[in-house]
């Protein structure tokens, strides 16, 4: 579904992405892992079309889309949910929603939004209430539900479990087993690493711009290298 | 829709005042406050929906107002058709000023020092060339007649601001029921979210500042024909680009009628100081700051904000926000 090959891309003079070789199958959760700065929400930024690539190619469900603007992605049905809860605090939770459908599933949207309630019953209680008034786990249920509002091929989440207590964690990332569930296919962008590994179905580590290991969870979780390096463990 | 009825109640209820008030002087008060509201909506189009601070609203105003003032004096072109023209300009110059801000990403006081100073090389601009009469000013000849945008009576120009008002009103209604304000708004409250859905946030925000100059440059045309003199302080001077954002502030940005609200209370304000305390210079400025600081330590979202305030008693209590 996903296919991207040696891509190159930065800011100014700086180079962020050294060459990443990425694929992902329709259906699966992908996990990129690596610690902070390596690189992990540029590349979401670059697949999305926020920010450009220097080189290398990007092919979703077949098609070239590295020159295109976010906005012809978001109508090919790649989504992305960008880092940090980014939600549009002074419209209501129903607006939110409403925006995610700006697009892509505009038709559909009555139904996408039952759809959502379904999955997150938290947020349908609050559907006229400010967005800027839900707490933090919910604020991140709403990115993630307006992200599906656009009826997404491909859901880029990009740290949905950052700034949230270790119960909500557990939480979102069940919640994000349920997607998958839902026949979703979904890149996971993640610094935490054990509960990504848990449930991804192949992982990718980052490190300093380079893809340095990937495979499979059970492949990873013996590997000493990423024991070593970004586990703390051993 | 309950919105847009509300609103042409109140134009029509406007409409009226001519033929109650029969005071030159008070209508003229009514006058002023329209066009403050005119002013402040302009404003509001870019600064409370689009959540871009100007403060160079002068820039628009100024080049509407010298337009229909350069044209017709220098040219002697009609000042119906110098309306228009100083609607363009005025447009086109809000152009330029996104193209330059937006592109390069200018946000916030960036973007606010950036106008202001837009503003500023115009003022200095039209204070250094001939034919805007320089620092002299530029006197348009009085020619009372529908014909050429005067008016004998003050009603004539009450109808005149209050069309421009009203169409600027109804320009912002539909933004708020629209799909370019729902985009709007989005890139307001998140520009990085709105972009990740797939909202073009340049185009937005180009066609909010140029709505916004339409608007502010109707005022300025407005006052040319209104005061029949303009000089480079009047025309392009902060005192304008303060004005446009203080009506907002007070009435509350980001709503329809904010601006009506803060225009009226405005006036009012300095309409009593005037009497009460009489024409001590300075005095009026000094209450309008006190205000201003009133406002945004206890009043956030305006005087607007007060209404919703009644009308959302049935809401759950901890919906609302405080923004400043």
């Amino acid at each position: 579904m996903l296919d991207v090959r040696n891509l190159h891309a930065g800011y100014g003079a700086v180079e962020v992405l050294r060459g990443i070789d990425l694929d992902i199958a329709k259906g699966e959760i992908v996990a990129l892992l690596g610690s902070n700065g390596v690189g992990k929400t540029t590349f979401a930024g670059v697949l999305s079309g926020l920010v450009p690539a220097w080189s290398g190619t990007t092919r979703f469900n077949e098609e070239d889309i590295t020159r295109l603007g976010a906005g012809r992605i978001v109508d090919r049905g790649l989504i992305h949910v960008p880092e940090g809860r980014h939600i549009f605090p002074n419209l209501t939770v129903r607006e939110n929603l409403e925006l995610g459908a700006y697009r892509r599933g505009r038709g559909n949207r009555a139904r996408n939004i039952d759809h959502v309630a379904g999955v997150f019953p938290r947020l349908k209680e609050r559907f006229g209430q400010k967005a800027g008034t839900l707490s933090g786990g919910e604020q991140q249920m709403l990115a993630i539900g307006r992200g599906m509002m656009a009826e997404p091929d491909l859901l880029i989440l990009d740290e949905p479990s950052i700034g949230l207590s270790p119960l909500l964690v557990e939480e979102m990332f069940d919640l994000i087993g349920k997607l998958k569930a839902e026949g979703l296919t979904i890149l996971l962008v993640e610094q935490n690493v054990l509960q990504s590994l848990e449930i991804a179905d192949r992982a990718f580590v980052m490190e300093n711009g380079q893809i340095r290991l990937s495979g499979k969870p059970s492949e990873l979780m013996d590997d000493p290298d990423l024991q070593r390096a970004y586990l703390g463990l051993a | 829709m309950r919105q847009l009825l509300v609103l042409l109640a109140v134009f029509s209820a406007i409409a009226v005042l001519p033929a109650v008030i029969t005071s030159e002087f008070s209508l003229n008060i009514v006058i002023m406050m329209l066009y403050a509201a005119l002013l402040g909506q302009a404003w509001n189009i870019l600064g409370g929906y689009g959540g871009q601070f100007s403060f160079g609203h002068a820039a628009y105003f100024g080049t509407g107002a010298y337009a229909v003032a350069v044209l017709q004096v220098q040219l002697g072109i009609n000042p119906w058709i110098g309306m228009v023209a100083g609607a363009l300009l005025a447009m086109a110059v809000a152009a330029f000023i996104g193209f330059a801000t937006f592109r390069t990403g200018l946000r916030g006081s960036y973007f606010a020092l950036v106008t202001l100073a837009f503003a500023e090389v115009l003022r200095i601009l039209s204070n250094s060339v001939d034919f805007t009469g320089a620092g002299v000013g530029i006197l348009i000849p009085l020619a009372p007649g529908p014909g050429n945008l005067q008016f004998e009576t003050k009603t004539g120009f009450f109808f005149l601001i209050w069309s421009f008002t009203l169409a600027a009103f109804l320009a912002v209604w539909w933004i708020g029921h629209s799909r370019f304000g729902a985009s709007l708004a989005a890139v307001r409250d998140n520009e990085e979210a709105a972009r990740a859905l797939g909202v073009n946030a340049f185009r937005v925000k180009m066609g909010a500042i140029i709505l916004s100059g339409l608007f502010g440059g109707l005022a300025g045309v407005f006052y040319a024909q209104y005061f029949l003199y303009l000089d480079p302080y009047i025309a392009y001077g902060p005192a304008i680009s303060v004005e446009s954002l203080l009506v907002p502030i007070i009435g509350g940005m980001g709503t329809l009628f904010g601006p009506l609200l803060g225009a009226v209370a405005l006036h009012t304000v300095s309409e009593l100081t005037r009497e009460l305390i009489g024409d001590v210079p300075g005095i009026s400025l000094a209450i309008y700051g006190a205000l201003l600081v009133g406002m945004v330590l206890f009043l956030p979202r305006g005087l607007a904000g007060i209404a919703a305030r009644f009308t959302r008693r049935n809401k759950p209590a901890g919906t609302e926000t405080r923004h400043a």
